[in-house]
């Protein structure tokens, strides 16, 4: 009887997915036992399974039935925990549905939410572990990190709605939609489920991932006091910022002339302000604190001339005294006396979007990604470009690399300091300044350098990453949250694929780097300052007497990868500068390299270098105009002509032939900034291309790289000494290995390394809407009801 | 006044054709192709939109209208093929007030206008001005085409790329289902159709002439493409002339349904390009589309694909929003608003519901309402992603030829080759469009294609400049008229003859795999590199940094395989002889790879 029983149940949950089984069978080149024995199963159930057969949720079966059958099973299902994670509760029988249609075919299995996670395991024996290579160890691709829900809709029929916790009391839906932050789109169905666990399991996830908790909640804490982490290893790649060493180091490298502060190594001068710092020479003690750090030049980088960069948070104007103003006026003049260069300011709160601008508009941008359905997707394409127009996502990417480009104007072509501000200093002065060093500076286009980059400019630097996530969900600080690393990080891919070779990390980096923000284990991306950091990770560890919890940074890439995936991270295209310039950079670089001196015709010889006599008078007219000019009046006034002359500025460079390891700038035409493919379009089934995109391309750029380096090993076996002049096209990146071994076994796709193709039907995409009254309306003269071959006369 | 040849000429500034121009021989103070002659030299200044008024002087001969500037450094050059000009216009008159208000609107075919401003005094733009207009416009004016004035000679002779018989024989035609016929050997049956034609072995030909009686302009259904191992077809044809009484035709529903037999699909899918009520509309005029009852066997589907004059408007808006400066504000709703983009994905998702059917290896019938624009785009597209030959260099041209050139798209017509008449209402850029959609899928899928997007520039650069014979004409027996072939160079001839200029290194043969693009706008993008070329902000590179990387590696490993050999010969350790069996340099096959290298070290 129960064997029969069970037999029932089979036959249901093959009605179901008969569609994919069907695929999968023709699809698979041979057919295992398992297979056969579902296969057998079937054909002595006898033929009603047929294709027509639509499966329904009608069931036969009640759930009751279901779940009596299910029980023995269910204790082996659990994901593999990580240390420190616990389970807090979980529903059997949970239908998660494939995502790219509207039938209801899905997949049964447990779903448990625990301190780490939201986990779906499913009931099928895993499928092999093929094109997995691309794993990441903390998650899998029925894991969703808490926090990185996004949004929980509970669904009913044709209904939506979002649930935005508190309201769920002893209801719960049939169906739960969960987007993730990293764009993916889950659906659940709780029907099949006992009612109770379905409560529990939709009341605990809710709880668990919308409603606010304490920031030692997270899960770093729980598993960084269950794990330990060798920490010199870390120490000797990834330049942390976090001692005097570290920046006096990348002063030195600049030729800055700065001073470094120390004194706030425990956070006496204030918990705001970062542990160490740099600031203009001609700063004074009592000057560090006197607005809490506000108006403060913090050094950033040293341009080769001399000049440098510095952001600063903004004192408010407000005050009818002139303390402020004269203050400010004291910092402009230490930081243009330190360089003897002339100062622009330039206040970002009056130029760029905020980050509520930013983050509207990212809601706006993010909702074309997440998609329920194929029908809606389709529907949606039509009008894709307006609607991606009118979210303003992509112009608001523009205004940062153009706000970028001409700071580096600034810098490069007028020799002048900047000095850029903004309200905190932390959100759109760490966009900018790291966006100026990476066009600059070849050394953060390499992996190291750029990880460096981000530790400097944004973990030092005090990005309120923990508030800027809402990680912990806080009502009070839903006004504060921002995606302004993601827009970043978006620059940057910009930048990237705009000049591709220039750098040694690829675009699967940056995606993989925008995801782990949302991973709640790595210390990076989980506090809102140094202080914040200090003073928690002091608090939790074990240990309360000695060092501090020990927690991996992003940058320990292993906790998330092994070594063959990080292959990945690397871009095949990148050439390491040739050898001969390395001493060049070390002598500092001379003026006479092309890319790095533009003309300069437009502009009248830049202050020379040196000091005499009354020349101190001078820098203080110039200092007043310059002040006047950029930091009384509105920026906003002189923007269109700021704009033409960013576009001279880059029509100049492109005239010079390109140096991937010289000042990289951006074409900021329409054309030219694009959506980040990869990110976005990374789950949506119906846009892959299969056996195509960007990636066949790389993967036998890749695949020869691979060669080369084989040939080299040999020829070094050999004894055989290369050329020096090989050396510039000796590629030392490592071997994408793991793209020859997946080229071998799963065909590559254009959402290659996300996701694989292996379940994939062999089926072409054809949009299910094609609208075409859209297109007649707006023709002029209605030329769509002509005939194709006939003057006017003979119109119908 | 006399200049030397230019150094380095901005990559792709002057004429498409930039490449060929190096080869020219140095006549005078321009280059000239053998059979070019120079008719006019004049000082004049070139409104340039992107650098301003630049003085120089401009030269006209037979073929192109040639401008370098005196000043400017960089030279500024034009090159531009008198084939790619479709309108000249005066600007100002002698009264005309204000700086360089007197002188030559230019209007090119090929997304660009050009200005050129002359001295008010003495009707100095008077010769100019009816030089051009005459050259530009020979067939106006009596005079022949440039392309049988040339006097080129190449290595190959393109002309015997495309030979039909050899081509259907590479299809396994004739075969038991289907018959190769020569009733149109003299365009008696359908004065637009090719002379050898295959259809369905039991149609006799008489049933050919019935048919036929029922086709626009004759252009009965006729196979263009069969799957080798389902037998299932691509057949080509015009709408029926069912007309506003709603006519039958028995010949023609059997002829249909002799199509669907021959492999035993159970049901022929009929492919009607457009939309449907302009299938419906054309009722009106004596045409129509498939009924369901007379056509029981058959299901019809309206792929709502516009004519020729929407896609016409669309291009234009296009060049609107990107010459000579890239609309800035709300880019992406400018773009939009030209349908453009919106027109390639119906074209190619029209496409791939064909590819699909037949490779479920169901036959389909595919037409618009002649056959002649619509049709080719589609049948062409789906052969593209169905058959591997088509995308190699020679296999693309040998489509072209045929789907094209040979099923009589009406290029002479649609270009207006020679033509003064501007405004001709059956100017349409169908073929840009199609040559788009390739670009499109080379771009989805960069390793599928044997060729680079400089054979697509080059092929719409040629459509204009009238150099070469291929695209002129409307259809084979105009070409047979006017004795095209043998007076004539095959572009094909040029190509040919430098096959290395247009090969895609990341090539990877994979034969028997069909190449499905996602026809969504997400993927879709402007094809910026033609349409924007003339832009000098939009970077120019010769080759792509991914391009170059490739070829770079490539020359590295034959150089370090060469060395390893050599080292080997000297050492005559045993042990590393295998090396020298398992590589070879070459780098006709970058597809090696590396395991073969391993060394059990």
């Amino acid at each position: 009887m129960r064997m029969f029983d069970g037999r029932v149940l089979l036959k249901q949950v093959i009605l179901l997915f008969w569609p994919l089984i069907s695929t999968w069978v023709q699809g698979a080149e041979k057919i295992d036992s398992c297979q056969l024995q579902v296969l057998e199963m079937l054909s002595s159930l006898g033929s009603a399974g047929g294709k027509s057969a639509k499966p329904s949720f009608v069931s036969y079966v009640t759930p009751e039935e279901i779940k009596s059958e299910k029980e023995p099973s269910r204790k082996e299902k659990h994901p593999d925990l990580l240390p420190g994670e616990v389970v807090f509760c979980s529903a059997s029988t949970v239908l998660k549905y494939t995502q790219d249609d509207l039938s209801q075919r899905g997949v049964f299995g447990v779903l448990l939410c625990t301190n780490f996670r939201v986990s779906f395991v499913s009931d099928e024996e895993p499928t092999e572990e093929m094109g997995q290579l691309f794993k990441n160890k903390l998650y899998g691709e029925n894991d969703i990190p808490l926090s990185c829900v996004d949004n929980i809709y509970g669904g009913s029929e044709d209904k939506r709605k979002l649930i935005t916790g508190g309201l769920v009391k002893n209801k719960y839906p049939s169906k739960m939609i969960i987007h993730c932050k990293d764009l993916r789109v889950f659906q659940f169905s709780l029907s099949f489920s006992k009612e109770e666990d379905a409560k529990k399991i939709f009341q605990g996830i809710v709880h668990h991932c919308l409603e606010p908790k304490s920031l030692r909640c997270l899960f770093a804490f729980s598993y960084c006091e269950n794990t330990s982490y060798p920490e010199a290893q870390r120490k000797k790649q990834t330049v942390m910022f976090d001692s005097v060493e570290d920046w006096t180091q990348d002063m030195k490298r600049t030729k800055g002339n700065c001073r470094v502060v120390s004194e706030n190594s425990n956070f006496e001068l204030s918990p705001k302000l970062p542990q160490y710092f740099i600031v203009p020479k001609n700063v004074s003690d009592e000057d560090l604190t006197k607005y809490q750090g506000k108006g403060l030049p913090m050094w950033c980088w040293s341009h080769h001339s001399g000049c440098a960069l510095f952001k600063t948070a903004s004192i408010p104007l407000v005050q009818e005294d002139n303390v402020p103003q004269t203050y400010m006026e004291k910092m402009l003049t230490a930081v243009a006396h330190n360089h003897l260069y002339s100062v622009k300011t330039e206040d970002l709160s009056d130029t760029l979007p905020t980050v509520q601008d930013i983050l509207l508009s990212y809601n706006k941008f993010k909702q074309f990604f997440l998609i329920d359905n194929t029908t809606e997707f389709w529907m949606s394409d039509m009008k894709w470009f307006s609607s991606l127009d009118n979210c303003g996502w992509l112009d608001i990417i523009r205004q940062c690399l153009q706000k970028a480009v001409e700071v580096v104007e600034s810098l490069e072509k007028e020799n002048t300091n900047v000095l850029i501000m903004e309200e905190g200093g932390s959100d759109l002065c760490c966009v900018v300044s790291s966006l100026v060093q990476l066009m600059l500076d070849p050394y953060y286009r390499t992996l190291l350098g750029f990880q460096s980059l981000v530790q400097k400019e944004w973990v030092a630097g005090g990005h309120a990453f923990l508030d800027r996530s809402n990680h912990l969900h806080l009502k009070d600080k839903v006004e504060s949250q921002s995606p302004v690393f993601l827009l970043f990080l978006e620059c940057v891919w910009q930048l990237q694929q705009q000049h591709g070779p220039a750098f040694q990390f690829s675009e699967t980096y940056l995606t993989v780097l925008s995801d782990s923000v949302h991973v709640p284990v790595f210390t990076t991306f989980l506090f809102n300052n140094d202080g914040h950091r200090d003073s928690l990770l002091r608090a939790e560890s074990p240990h309360t007497q000695r060092s501090p919890l020990n927690c991996p940074t992003v940058w320990d890439w292993s906790v998330q990868f092994d070594c063959k995936a990080q292959d990945l991270f690397t871009n095949p295209l990148y050439t390491e500068k040739p050898k001969q310039d390395t001493s060049v950079r070390k002598s500092y670089r001379p003026r006479h390299l092309r890319q790095l001196s533009l003309p300069s015709s437009a502009f009248k010889t830049p202050p020379k270098k040196g000091f005499f006599k009354d020349e101190a008078d001078n820098l203080k007219k110039i200092l007043g105009v310059k002040r006047l000019s950029r930091w009384m009046l509105s920026p906003s006034s002189d923007s269109p002509q700021t704009s033409s002359s960013v576009r001279e500025f880059y029509e100049a460079w492109q005239t010079k032939p390109l140096d991937y390891h010289g000042l990289l700038l951006p074409c900021l035409d329409g054309p030219s900034i694009r959506v980040w493919m990869q990110r976005y379009l990374r789950w949506i089934h119906d846009v892959q291309i299969l056996g195509g995109g960007p990636v066949a391309m790389l993967s036998k750029v890749s695949e020869i790289l691979g060669e080369v380096q084989e040939l080299q090993r040999q020829l070094d076996r050999h004894g055989c000494t290369l050329t020096s002049n090989h050396k510039g096209a000796r590629p030392r990146a490592k071997t994408a290995a793991a793209v020859i071994a997946a080229r071998s076994s799963v065909r590559l796709s254009s959402s290659f390394p996300f996701v694989t193709s292996r379940n994939w039907a062999f089926k072409p995409a054809i949009p299910t809407s094609l609208l075409q009254s859209l297109m007649v309306t707006g023709m002029p003269g209605n030329l769509a009801d002509r005939e194709d071959d006939g003057g006017p006369e003979s119109l119908v | 006044t006399k200049f030397s040849q230019l150094s380095s000429p901005p990559p792709n500034f002057f004429g498409g054709a930039s490449r060929e121009s190096l080869k020219m021989e140095p006549l005078a103070d321009c280059s000239l192709l053998p059979g070019e002659e120079r008719i006019i030299d004049k000082d004049i200044i070139y409104i340039c939109p992107f650098s301003g008024a630049l003085k120089g002087k401009v030269f006209i001969t037979n073929y192109r209208l040639y401008f370098k500037s005196a000043d400017a450094d960089p030279a500024v050059t034009l090159d531009v093929p008198l084939g790619a000009i479709g309108r000249v216009e005066k600007m100002g008159g002698a009264s005309s007030r204000g700086e360089n208000s007197y002188g030559l609107d230019i209007t090119c075919k090929d997304m660009r206008n050009l200005r050129f401003a002359l001295k008010q005094e003495g009707h100095s733009r008077r010769d100019i001005f009816d030089i051009l207009f005459k050259y530009a416009f020979p067939l106006s004016h009596g005079l022949l085409l440039f392309a049988y004035l040339s006097q080129e000679k190449f290595e190959e002779n393109g002309w015997s790329v495309y030979k039909p018989m050899e081509e259907f024989r590479r299809q396994g035609l004739p075969n038991d289902k289907w018959r190769v016929t020569f009733i149109n050997a003299n365009y008696e049956l359908c004065d637009t159709y090719p002379t050898i034609l295959v259809v369905p072995f039991k149609a006799t030909e008489e049933d050919l002439r019935k048919v036929c009686t029922f086709r626009s302009r004759g252009r009965i259904p006729v196979l263009s493409w069969i799957h080798r191992e389902n037998q299932a077809v691509i057949c080509r044809c015009s709408q029926p002339l069912v007309g506003m009484s709603g006519k039958r035709n028995k010949d023609d529903e059997r002829y249909l349904d002799l199509i669907r037999e021959a492999n035993g699909t159970a049901k022929l899918t009929i492919y009607d390009a457009r939309p449907s009520v302009n299938a419906v509309a054309n009722k009106a005029t004596g045409g129509g589309y498939e009924g369901d009852d007379a056509y029981q066997n058959a299901e019809l589907v309206f792929l709502d694909i516009h004519n020729i004059h929407v896609m016409r408007e669309s291009l234009k808006k296009l060049k609107d929003i990107v010459y000579p400066n890239v609309e800035e504000s709300h880019w992406l709703s400018s773009l939009e608003s030209t349908h453009w983009l919106e027109h390639i994905k119906l074209v190619i998702s029209g496409a791939i519901q064909v590819a699909d059917k037949i490779s479920g290896g169901n036959s389909v019938v595919v037409h618009c309402s002649d056959g002649w624009d619509r049709t080719a785009q589609l049948t062409s597209l789906a052969m593209l992603m169905l058959d591997s030959h088509y995308r190699t260099l020679r296999g693309f041209q040998v489509l072209l030829e045929k789907e094209w050139i040979g099923f009589g798209h009406k290029f002479a017509n649609r270009i207006g080759h020679g033509d003064k008449n501007h405004a001709d209402q059956d100017r349409s850029p169908i073929f840009v469009q199609f040559i788009d959609c390739v670009w499109q899928m080379t771009k989805q899928f960069p390793t599928a294609f044997e060729f680079n997007e400089r054979l697509l520039v080059t092929i719409l650069d040629h459509l204009f400049s009238c150099r070469f014979g291929t695209f002129l004409f409307n259809c084979e027996r105009a070409r047979d008229t006017n004795e095209l072939r043998s007076k004539t160079v095959s572009l094909w001839s040029l190509v040919n003859s430098d096959l290395s200029f247009y090969q895609n290194p990341f090539y990877t043969p994979e034969s028997n795999r069909v190449l499905y693009p996602v026809a969504s706008m997400r993927h879709l993008e402007l094809w910026v590199t033609y349409y924007i070329r003339w832009n000098p902000r939009i970077r120019q590179q010769q080759q792509s940094p991914v391009e170059q990387r490739y070829i770079e590696l490539l020359a590295l490993r034959d150089e370090y395989l060469k060395k390893l050999e050599e080292l080997q010969l000297s050492d005559s350790s045993p042990n590393s002889s295998h090396l020298s069996n398992s590589s070879t340099p070459n780098a006709a096959s970058p597809t090696q790879h590396i395991t073969h290298l391993h060394t059990p070290f």
